[in-house]
This record gives C-alpha cells, sequence and structure tokens, in this order.
C-alpha cells in the first residue's frame, strides 16, 4: 500500500486485519479464549509491566477485539480505541480516566436516556458531578466551567431528536479552558462525522447500532484523537503521573499520543472489567465492513419518510435536519453533508393517544428500544428510554410525551412509507 | 526529508538494515521508556550499547553501559538519543566523528532539532525524529494492533512470524 490515506471505504474493510499468518484465514478469526500462553517467565512479565505488545487476558485485550479496534480507530482519525461490552461501559472507563471524586464535567443535556441516568445518577457515587448544559446556548455553558471542570461530553448528532450539535464551538470552550472534548458519535456514526476533525479529542461510541448494524451484538467503542495534551495542566494524574499499580510508569510520557486508549485499557478495564466478547466483536467487524452503503440508504430512507409524513395530516411536526426548512439544516449541511442519519422524531396532533395507537398498528417497524439496524425501528421515548426523566427533562431532552422516534431501516422505502400509511390510518 | 511524515518505507527500511544501536540516555529504571524500548528492541534481535555517564561501567539489561558514544567497542549502525532536544546538535557533531560511521541517527519522541538533523543530513545520514522505535517497530509488525492502535498500515500479505508466541517481525516495503 502507498503512503496515501485510503478512502473511507477500503478502511471500513481493511484497517486492522491481516491474513492470519499460520492459517492463511483472511476473514478475522474469532479467538474465543481467555488467555494467552506466555513464551516464558521473563514474556509474562515484559507483557503485565507494559513493556511489549500482546495478549495476556481476554478481560483486558484480545486479537479479534484489536482488530475491531485498530478499524474504528482508522475510520474515526484516532491514534487507538478500546472496545468495550457496551458503549455505557466505554462511557465509564473515559470518565474513571480523567475524573477523580469532587470534580465535575458538562454535558449537554440532549442526550441519549440512558447515558442521561449514567451521569446524573450512577456517577454519583463516585464523586463525579454533572452540569448539564443546553447545547445551543454558548454562554451559558463556558459559565458553568470552573477549576475542578475537567472535561465536555456531547453528542455530535444527538438522540432523539436527531440535531446535529457545533462540534468546533465546543471545542474552542473547552480547549480555551485547557480540558478535553468528549463526544457521543453513534448517531452519526465515522460514515457521516468525523469529530476528530473538527476538535473532538475523544469519540465514543455505542458499536451495538450503526456500526454494527444489525441489531445482534452489544458494544462499545473510545477512540483516542491523540490529540490532548494530558501532562500540560496537572489536572489528570490518571496520564500525568506515575501510577502505584505498574511500579510508577508514566502513562503519557511512555505512550505518547495514544496514552488515554491504554489508560483506559490497563487503569479501567483491567480493573472494572467490561469487556466486549469476542464473537460480538467479530458480529461488529463483520457489520462494519458494509457501514457506508448501509449508512448511505439509512439517509436516503430518512429522507424520503420524513418529506411523506411532513405533508400527512395527522402529523404536527417532523424533526429532521435533513429538511431544508429544518432549523438545524445548515447545521447538517456543515457537518454532515453525505446525509442527515436515521433517526428522527416526529408528533401527531392527536397527542399522547394517537402516538400510542400508531406505534401499535406499525407491521414492518419493531417497537423496540434500539436505534440503528437494518430493520426499521419504533419507540416512544417518554414511556421507554427517557421514561425515568422528569417532564422538564423529557421536553428538555426532545422526548416529550407526544414524541415518536423513528429508526429508519434499509428495506424497500415505499414498504417503509406504506407501513407508516396503514398505521396513521388507524391513529 | 520531510520530519513532520515520514513515508512508511524510510521507517521500515531503517528498521530492516540496522543491527547495533547505541541508546542515548539509556536508563536503568524498568518503567522509564528507555528502558522499555531497550527491552523491546533487544527482544527484537538487535544489540543495544547503553550510553549513560551515570550508568557507565555497570550492566543495564545485562548490557555493558558506557560513558560516551565513542567509548562503544563495537560498530554502530543507529544512534537513538532519549535526550532533550538541545543535546542533538552536540550528539550529531560526536556521530560525525566516529569511525566507521552510524548511518542513522533516532531520536525519541518529543525530540527535535532540524537545524541538527540538517546537518546530519548533509553528511548523508538518515534522521528520524519525535518518533519511538518500539512503537514504529510495532506499527510495521503489526504487533502494536494488538493493544488497539492505529497502525495506519493496510495489507494483505502475510506477516513475519518470529520465534516464540506473539512476536511478529518487520515487513519490508517498496520504496
Amino acid at each position: 500500500m502507498s503512503n496515501s490515506e485510503p478512502g473511507f471505504s477500503t478502511l471500513a474493510i481493511h484497517a486492522g486485519a491481516q491474513p492470519d499468518p499460520t492459517t492463511g484465514a483472511r476473514a478475522t478469526p474469532i479467538y474465543q479464549t481467555t488467555s494467552f500462553v506466555f513464551e516464558d517467565a521473563d514474556h509474562a512479565a515484559s507483557l503485565f509491566g507494559l513493556k511489549a505488545f500482546g495478549n495476556i487476558y481476554t478481560r483486558i485485550m484480545n486479537p479479534t477485539q484489536a482488530v475491531l479496534e485498530e478499524r474504528i480507530a482508522a475510520l474515526e482519525g484516532g491514534t487507538a480505541a478500546l472496545a468495550t461490552a457496551s458503549g455505557h461501559g466505554a462511557q465509564l472507563l473515559i470518565f474513571h480516566g480523567i475524573m477523580q471524586p469532587g470534580d465535575n464535567f458538562i454535558a449537554a443535556n440532549k442526550l441519549y436516556g440512558g447515558s442521561i441516568n449514567q451521569f446524573g445518577h450512577a456517577f454519583k457515587n463516585f464523586g463525579w458531578e454533572v452540569r448539564w448544559c443546553d447545547p445551543e446556548d454558548m454562554g451559558a455553558i463556558e459559565s458553568q466551567i470552573d477549576d475542578r471542570t475537567r472535561a465536555i461530553f456531547i453528542e455530535s448528532l444527538a438522540n432523539p431528536g436527531g440535531t446535529f450539535v457545533d462540534i468546533k464551538a465546543f471545542a474552542e470552550i473547552a480547549h480555551k479552558h485547557g480540558i478535553p472534548l468528549i463526544v457521543d458519535n453513534t448517531m452519526a456514526s465515522p460514515y457521516l462525522v468525523r469529530p476528530i476533525e473538527h476538535g473532538a479529542d475523544i469519540v465514543v461510541h455505542s458499536l451495538t447500532k450503526f456500526i454494527g448494524g444489525h441489531g445482534n451484538s452489544m458494544g462499545g467503542i473510545i477512540v483516542d484523537g491523540g490529540t490532548f495534551d494530558w501532562s500540560a495542566s496537572g489536572n489528570y494524574p490518571m496520564l500525568s503521573e506515575p501510577r502505584p499499580e505498574y511500579g510508577g510508569l508514566v502513562l503519557h510520557e511512555t505512550f505518547g499520543n495514544f496514552a488515554f486508549a491504554i489508560a483506559c485499557r490497563v487503569l479501567g478495564l483491567r480493573d472494572f472489567g467490561p469487556a466486549i466478547a469476542p464473537f460480538n466483536a467479530f458480529l461488529i467487524l463483520t457489520g462494519c465492513e458494509t457501514l457506508p452503503l448501509r449508512m448511505q440508504r439509512h439517509c436516503e430512507n430518512a429522507l424520503e419518510v420524513a418529506k411523506w409524513l411532513k405533508d400527512h395530516d395527522k402529523v404536527a411536526w417532523v424533526s429532521y435536519s435533513g429538511l431544508e426548512d429544518d432549523d438545524n439544516h445548515a447545521l447538517m449541511k456543515a457537518y454532515s453533508p453525505k446525509g442527515a442519519g436515521a433517526v428522527f422524531t416526529f408528533g401527531l396532533k392527536g397527542g399522547y393517544e394517537a402516538g400510542v395507537k400508531f406505534v401499535e398498528a406499525l407491521e414492518i417497524f419493531s417497537h423496540l428500544a434500539n436505534i440503528g439496524d437494518t430493520r426499521s425501528l419504533v419507540i416512544h421515548p417518554a414511556s421507554t428510554t427517557h421514561r425515568q426523566l422528569s417532564p422538564e427533562q423529557q421536553v428538555a431532552a426532545g422526548a416529550g410525551p407526544d414524541v415518536v422516534r423513528l429508526s429508519i431501516g434499509i428495506e424497500d422505502v415505499a414498504d417503509i412509507i406504506g407501513d407508516i400509511s396503514q398505521a396513521l390510518d388507524k391513529a | 526529508m520531510n520530519h513532520d511524515s515520514y513515508p512508511d518505507s524510510y521507517i521500515a527500511n531503517i528498521l530492516h538494515s540496522v543491527k547495533s544501536i547505541a541508546m542515548i540516555g539509556a536508563s536503568a529504571k524498568d518503567v522509564r521508556p528507555s528502558y522499555i524500548a531497550m527491552k523491546y528492541l533487544l527482544a527484537k534481535g538487535y544489540e543495544v550499547h547503553p550510553v549513560n555517564p551515570g550508568q557507565a561501567g555497570k550492566e543495564i539489561l545485562g548490557q555493558m553501559t558506557y560513558a560516551r558514544l565513542s567509548d562503544v567497542p563495537a560498530p554502530i549502525d543507529m544512534v537513538d538519543v532519549f535526550r532533550g532536544s538541545d543535546a542533538l546538535p552536540a550528539i550529531v557533531d560526536e556521530v560525525l566523528k566516529m569511525e566507521p560511521r552510524p548511518g542513522v541517527i533516532w531520536a525519541q519522541l518529543t525530540v527535535r532539532n532540524d537545524e541538527a538533523a540538517a546537518k546530519a543530513e548533509a553528511a548523508g545520514l538518515k534522521v528520524v525524529m519525535n518518533r519511538c522505535p518500539k512503537i514504529e517497530y510495532g506499527r510495521h509488525s503489526g504487533e502494536i494492533g494488538w493493544n488497539g492502535v492505529n497502525s495506519r498500515i493496510i495489507s494483505s500479505k502475510k506477516p513475519v512470524l518470529q520465534s516464540g508466541y506473539q512476536a511478529l517481525g518487520i515487513r519490508t516495503r517498496p520504496q
């Protein structure tokens, strides 16, 4: 391969995967093993002491998982990655690497409901404080930053509303205050948006969604942008100070621009344990190979459905940034010119009751709590994914009682619209 | 040479052709980056001669340590520098006086001095700066991918197996 950068579709198939050197197997093998034999005691010591590259135990790393990590790092333009059992597992490890008890971070209030729960409730027990912000009010965001603020967290394309966020503006604020910008890129996928190119320092995914793409495997990943100086402020001791777990090794000076991914693995994954199963890594890798084709079709179908819904008598409003008159259309054009994604919300004039009838009348759409499947999916966020939020939080998150969320699949668009049409007749 | 971005073939061919390395600033502490790189390079079959006045006469990883480059009693193919960027000009001058003369000067992560590099290159030496030979060996062998690092190298060719478990060698690349 020459030195020119391969295209996205080439990376989606090849990055990280080499033929197996002993058998010649070309697809990535499923290394269904817990452990790996050491050559001798010195080799074992080198591996445990981070002095050699290699595998020890599948709770920390696995060769199938490693191919997935290099693949997604390449697709995002990052220096390294760490795959985990789920997106939630990935977020836990990121914040464990960044936060000390008493520290805080800023997060957009338009987020996946599960993230709102994790940040607002589960993280409290670690002494990590989340400070919510309206992602459109930059002044208010900056006023919340103080000397214990360690990061800003946003979604590039926010769930469930399907609105793009001004990543560059957030990166500017974060870097002005010497803190990293973390971007959840699950809804957009790197095919549509590559946040590191816009100033993000860390990217996180639920691989369960578009990258796996087939609704069959849980997974998450942390991508290290390699851009943040962890030693400059002294506020990130996990990376900049000698680690007692490793005899005084300093991760940032030892691993340079991929130290954050290593820290998440050797301090976070090793000790908390949310490892991805090798079989799941294999299925997600297989899905990843067709990510560009699927995302293109997802976006084309979603735009057609959104246009059709907008003209329907029973529909009160449609929020899809791909529509030219949508408030978010300019940001979508700036950050995601190839399409506006597959997930969006709309409201029925008949309110909550009509929404429930609509969801129950659908035949092709599946009523479930996932997005980014090949299949078209539907959910009523207020009664499911965003159920644990207060009514005010629900509205702030774009998940009010009248809201129906669609994740448009890659079926024939005529069949998708036909199903919606017959269900609206009954709503 | 453009020291912001090295062609993969340039790095791979250096790592493939070099046999003996003098490591300036080698540390006896087992968590220092120089010690870690030295241990890895020894495991990959390179001859490594530590140079560190504070450790002269003692062994690091079983190798005798020398006070100065000129004290190393063996021919050197590459000088690997674990010192600040400011130290590079004097090291280049010292290397240029050596006989036989090393063909490569390699400066570690964060170490860069373009003036010193230009002088060495004008004399026919190859120079690599702000890189780590362990990381580059890991990239070009594929080993670094085991730890989730983006090697930025795509290949459908057979990886090079070395003896023992979990050990891959450098693949040469067409220039």
